[in-house]
């Protein structure tokens, strides 16, 4: 009893004074605690320096400092045993808190002028592919601009742009070899472009036309293509997480230098296969990196309506999975992250996840009008002053590596590609009849040619009743 | 009629019809299947006298009277004469052990299938033989493990996922009906998704409402999957082997009370015909359909029925989707009588969606309107007593018929 009473004693005196903090810690001011992962967690001396050949040094990650703030009061060599192993005890109740008074960090290289941060950690990046890289989030600024506007004229159903993302889009997939295989959500065209797939291909998807990959099956934008290592984009969120753990699993199986890498937005990690998927990840030790696109919004649910965590990085360790935050918008930032995850993933044999904090400039979709929801000079602000594009240019202009008139040269011509482009597609025939029936097995069972006999026939009688090129 | 052997073509119609497409077949060096073999009989033995000692002792003791009938002995010969007997857990098991030597791309995931061996110790021992990464034991998210399955499928190994029991399989819905059925056709055919998903379904003993579901009926509208049902050791070996064979997504319906079933099977390697019925026993008054533990049901109730003079033509159907309508057509020609003994509920089971079937394709032949026999509309209950009401019992059969065929 009297030393529940002292205790009680500390503990209010401490929450008087801690009141400001939400922590219900009795003694240490816990802000002067390091954050959970810094790029301190790798050797400082990983990347020596700019001009050097990258090294990576596996780290001993399990001895990072731990969240809850040890106290003197514990005697370390006491340690009880569960299932799960040792775990040391203490006699002081303390809480973990809810949040760190300190958000993790996002891990920069650019800033704003796109000028190298003095010491930045980062894997050089050569002429040539930076080149590539900046020619490549133009491209798709363009394509997404083009195809919005050709929904908006009618000519396809629907459409979804990457505007604001196109550095998570292209940096991930410079960073990334052509045998790791992509599992999209949705908003990740810029990856199956920087793999070779070309404003043809995508154009013949979005107008569902007879060269389309997908035969006319899904929607505009459910892209897929075997060839490139990108897997059919399917619309309910989230269930390429737990795919995602299998594709590692597969990979881990028959001992490929690949890994799995697949992308979520903040509002998929509330599905339960977020949790699912990285859990087994982890237990499996998968090589599988996850990449959450945190861009504040899902549809109109801002993600202070989605999770109450600090963003997304936070959750990696729940399970077991080493994260890091990074700069979405910094395209030498993602790519040095994506790059050292997934060497991580493919010689550690283990799950890594990376939350790249973005903005969404642009709608949900066609079918959303985001004024709605929030200010139009926010959406201006993250369009012009935040804009990762604009960032990266400078940054390779300043390398004397682009300029104006390749500017204007590469836009011009891409507009000039994507316009013939959409003509072409538009003009190219429609799947026939056959194709509702192909694929829904890999030969088709009795019922199926039944039904398929009987639309044929349906067709042939009133063929004034179906479109141009519906019928064999 | 015979339940013929083949080798696993795709997921074509009723052999006779299909469009026999041989790129699908599996490659002969790789399999010794003996040549299709003529007419194999395959009768349930009436002595039902070593009934209570073939367990369905699932621990209870209550008298095991009409459900005797699931326990009958099967008694087949396999035609050479040698062959080996065991009990419809070890033939499944035997039959994924035979696949896993034969192709290393397949491998099980789910709920302790490893070293615990399943639930109803179908994966025994194969954790032990292939390793506990080929033989995966899971955390408990059936959603996540049948993507898993999905996602290791699309990049090369055949998966089969086990369900410790069906009713968990509803969480592992939206996988199952949005990916694992739809992949292949969304993206026009790039990925395949060769996965088996298995485990055991139906109503137990006393096993509570959500651990009794017939699945069969929720999944039998998605398109892009086949769904069996296994029902004597003999069958459940070769599904489980055609079903790892066949390219498309292949669900697998165990019994929870077949599992001990004891039967002799052939030595040799044999697959069955995944879209194929079976003919339990032939006949000429009635043509009963039925599928699963409900054939024992039926095949007590013949006993009764042949005592009294009928002459039932009794069909499993084991291809719960897409029907084999050229067996059951025929028998529906022979007889002009069909009744549907089935264990799913009155709304929107596999006999509502076959009545709808045979009065479509077989009106002309029918005397009768076709009769369905299942279980109400209601959870399963608890008490022994409700739970047996639950469940169509010989008796009701045998009354079913007479009314049919008067």
């Amino acid at each position: 009893m009297a030393i529940w009473f002292a205790r009680s004693r500390t503990l209010v005196s401490s929450l008087r004074q801690n009141l400001g903090l939400s922590a219900i810690f009795i003694k240490h001011n816990y802000s002067s605690r390091r954050p959970v992962f810094t790029n301190s967690q790798l050797s400082p001396r990983v990347f020596l320096d700019p001009f050097s050949s990258y090294r990576h040094e596996s780290t001993a990650v399990e001895t990072h400092p731990y969240l809850v703030q040890q106290s003197d009061h514990e005697d370390d060599a006491q340690e009880l045993d569960f299932p799960g192993g040792k775990v040391g005890y203490t006699s002081e109740m303390k809480f973990i808190p809810e949040s760190s008074s300190r958000r993790i960090p996002c891990y920069r290289v650019l800033n704003e002028h796109g000028k190298i941060i003095s010491d930045s950690d980062f894997i050089p990046v050569s002429e040539k592919l930076a080149v590539r890289m900046y020619e490549q989030m133009a491209t798709l600024q363009v394509m997404d601009h083009i195809f919005y506007e050709a929904q908006r004229q009618g000519r396809i159903s629907f459409y979804l742009t990457s505007v604001g993302e196109e550095a998570i889009n292209i940096a991930s997939a410079a960073a990334l070899s052509p045998e790791d295989v992509v599992l999209p959500q949705y908003r990740e065209p810029g990856v199956l472009l920087w793999r070779g797939f070309t404003l043809e291909e995508f154009a013949n998807q979005c107008f569902g036309n007879k060269a389309d990959y997908g035969k006319g099956r899904q929607m505009p934008i459910h892209y897929g293509s075997n060839q490139h290592n990108y897997f059919t984009v399917s619309s309910p969120i989230a269930t390429q997480l737990p795919q995602a753990a299998g594709v590692g699993y597969a990979l881990k199986m028959e001992k490929k230098n690949a890994c799995a890498v697949t992308f979520i937005g903040d509002g998929g990690t509330s599905e339960g296969d977020f949790h699912a998927g990285l859990n087994f990840a982890a237990v499996m030790e998968a090589p599988v990196v996850f990449i959450c696109r945190n861009n504040g919004w899902a549809i109109s649910t801002h993600i202070s309506e989605q999770f109450r965590s600090d963003g997304i990085v936070v959750k990696g360790q729940a399970y077991g999975i080493r994260s890091i935050r990074v700069d979405g918008n910094d395209a030498l930032a993602v790519y040095s992250a994506v790059r050292s995850a997934r060497e991580m993933a493919v010689k550690e044999q283990r799950p890594v996840l990376i939350e790249a904090m973005t903005y969404r400039v642009g709608h949900h979709s066609t079918s959303d009008d985001s004024t709605k929801y929030r200010a139009a000079d926010e959406i201006q602000y993250w369009k012009m002053s935040r804009n990762p594009v604009n960032r990266f240019k400078k940054w390779v202009e300043d390398n004397g590596w682009w300029s104006e008139e390749d500017e204007s040269k590469l836009r011009s011509s891409t507009r000039k590609q994507l316009l013939q482009a959409i003509q072409a597609a538009e003009k190219w025939e429609k799947q026939p009849l056959t194709e509702l029936f192909n694929d829904v097995y890999d030969v088709k069972t009795k019922n199926l040619e039944e039904q398929e006999l009987g639309l044929k026939e349906l067709v042939e009688k009133q063929p004034q009743d179906y479109p141009l090129g519906f019928h064999n | 009629m015979a339940a013929r052997i083949h080798g696993g073509a795709g997921a074509g119609a009723a052999t006779a019809l299909s469009t026999f497409n041989p790129k699908k077949l599996v490659a002969p060096s790789r399999t010794n299947l003996p040549a299709a073999r003529s007419s194999k009989r395959y009768i349930v033995a009436a002595a039902g006298s070593d009934a209570s000692k073939k367990s369905l002792r699932v621990g209870h003791s209550q008298k095991l009277i009409a459900n005797a009938a699931v326990a009958t002995k099967a008694d087949t010969s396999a035609t050479t004469g040698t062959g080996h007997e065991l009990l419809l857990f070890e033939a499944l098991q035997e039959g994924l052990e035979e696949e896993m030597d034969r192709d290393p791309h397949v491998c099980v995931m789910g709920e302790d299938v490893g070293h615990y061996g399943g639930s109803y110790k179908v994966t025994k021992g194969l954790a032990d033989k292939f390793g506990d990464l080929r033989v995966l034991d899971t955390p408990i998210c059936e959603n996540a493990f049948t993507g898993m399955g999905i996602g290791a499928a699309m990049t090369g190994l055949r998966p089969v996922i086990e369900g410790m029991n069906m009713g968990f399989l509803l969480l592992a819905f939206n996988q199952i009906s949005n990916n694992c059925g739809m992949l292949h056709y969304t993206s026009g055919g790039q990925f395949t998704i060769p996965v088996v998903i298995r485990g055991p379904g139906g109503v137990g003993r006393q096993l509570g409402a959500e651990h009794s579901q017939r699945l069969e009926s929720y999944f039998q509208s998605i398109p892009g999957i086949q769904m069996v049902a296994c029902s004597t050791p003999y069958n459940a070996k070769g599904l489980m082997k055609a079903a790892i064979r066949s390219e498309n997504p292949v669900i697998l319906f165990e019994h929870v009370l077949l599992y001990n079933l004891k039967e002799k099977i052939p030595d040799e390697e044999y697959i069955c015909n995944l879209e194929e019925a079976e003919m339990v026993r032939p006949g000429e008054h009635i043509t009963i359909l039925t599928y699963s533990r409900m054939r024992y049901h039926v095949m007590q109730a013949a006993k009764t029925l042949v005592n009294k003079g009928y002459d039932p033509e009794v069909i499993d159907i084991r291809s719960l989707k897409p029907f084999d309508l050229y067996m059951i057509g025929n028998s529906v020609k022979k007889t002009h009588r069909v009744l549907i003994v089935e264990e799913c509920m009155r709304t929107g089971g596999i006999g509502a969606s076959l009545t709808a079937a045979i009065n479509e394709n077989f009106h002309d032949y029918l005397d009768a309107p076709v009769m369905c026999l299942s279980s109400q509309d209601v959870p399963t209950p608890y008490a022994g007593t409700l739970e047996e009401w639950t469940v169509v019992q010989p008796a009701q059969i045998v009354t079913a018929v007479e009314q049919l065929c008067q």
